[in-house]
């Protein structure tokens, strides 16, 4: 066999695999998804027209038309976190059945209710416990504190003139 | 007598700066509150009220003077109609020829310009929607539903009419009903 012959069936593999590759992952994603691979995406997630109605429940035609769109995205080999991205760009964090983890939400709640408990907490033991009321100091037979000197001269010099 | 006052044991409280600290948290928290409530209460935005600047992206094919974005406040000293609509809007349907025939008289005058707004939508059905009324006026995507937040519509149509100096005019909330009503709306905006 000639080197030319040889060259061009060397092409012709060549093109051959490449054509094969281009089309292999084509099949792939032309596969269509189920219902059961679509719902599995769309009770995750809300339209803002339907209040508190999931996705895959919901019976209004904006929802089939966001159903489609799962099914479309699907058969283009999107990943679930992909098309659950795109729908948060294209209509917001709300249709998330789950806020995204933001810091501040969690914190503002617990910061205020650590407060609050905090002060009740103050508010109570001040309350059990007013100044000065200690059971030492109302008790009859208490032990007498220590005066100091000028007082108990006082104190002599007053039982002297009576 | 002078045993209890003299013995008294000291009350240490909470230091003044933690105090502080303390109140103006609480104070900030129910300012927050408040702001929320009063937002929640608040309808569409009012008329008489100064419109802020919002960026609407614009689909292939619906551009403005081949920008792919435009801005409210490029369009100052112009009469914006902002119309808020949906692909799976029945009522939408009522009025898009009357929308497209008032573009269409209205347009070329340079004096007034029409946003179409799509709201929770999804880009091919919109598409078709378009096409099938004809329409031609600028329209894009309402992207994560800011305008529409912005504008607390209460649902689809509403349309928005805003003067050359930025101010909401007038809201319709609802379908128009035919082209004159429309024409009723910007005729004295024009005037003015």
């Amino acid at each position: 066999m000639s080197k030319k012959k040889l060259r061009i069936i060397g092409y012709a593999i060549l093109l051959l695999l490449v054509t094969i590759s281009l089309i292999t992952p084509a099949f792939a994603q032309g596969e269509e998804p189920t219902d059961d691979e679509v719902n599995k995406i769309a009770k995750q997630l809300y339209c803002p027209v339907c209040e508190s109605t999931p996705l895959d429940v919901c019976p209004t035609e904006a929802c089939r038309q966001w159903r489609e769109l799962i099914r479309t995205q699907l058969a283009e080999g999107k990943s679930e976190d992909e098309i659950k991205q795109y729908f948060v760009t294209q209509y917001g964090a709300r249709v998330l059945d789950e806020p995204p983890n933001r810091w501040a939400s969690y914190l503002v709640p617990v910061v205020a209710f650590l407060l609050g408990a905090f002060m009740l907490f103050r508010g109570f033991r001040m309350w059990l416990k007013p100044a000065g009321a200690r059971p030492a100091e109302i008790k009859n037979d208490a032990k007498p504190v220590p005066q100091d000197d000028y007082i108990q001269k006082m104190e002599e010099e007053l039982k002297r003139r009576k | 007598m002078t045993e209890s006052t003299n013995n008294a044991p000291e009350r240490k409280g909470v230091p003044m700066w933690a105090q502080v600290i303390i109140w103006v948290f609480l104070a900030g928290l129910l300012v927050i509150v408040a702001m929320g409530l009063n937002r929640a209460q608040q309808g569409t935005i009012q008329p008489g009220q100064e419109v802020d600047d919002f960026a609407l992206p614009l689909f292939s094919g619906y551009e403005y003077e081949g920008k792919s974005e435009v801005h409210l406040e490029d369009f100052r000293g112009k009469v914006v109609v902002i119309n808020f609509w949906a692909s799976w809007c029945k009522p939408c349907e009522q009025e898009a020829a009357d929308l497209q025939r008032a573009w269409e008289e209205y347009g070329p005058t340079g004096e007034v310009i029409f946003l179409g707004v799509d709201y929770v939508d999804t880009e091919p059905e919109a598409r078709v929607y378009l096409k099938k009324f004809g329409i031609t006026f600028p329209n894009g995507p309402d992207l994560a539903t800011r305008i529409s937040q912005y504008f607390r519509i209460k649902g689809v149509p509403e349309t928005y009419f805003i003067d050359r100096e930025g101010v909401l005019h007038y809201v319709q909330v609802g379908p128009f009903t035919s082209l004159q009503q429309i024409k009723n709306i910007i005729d004295p905006m024009l005037a003015e």
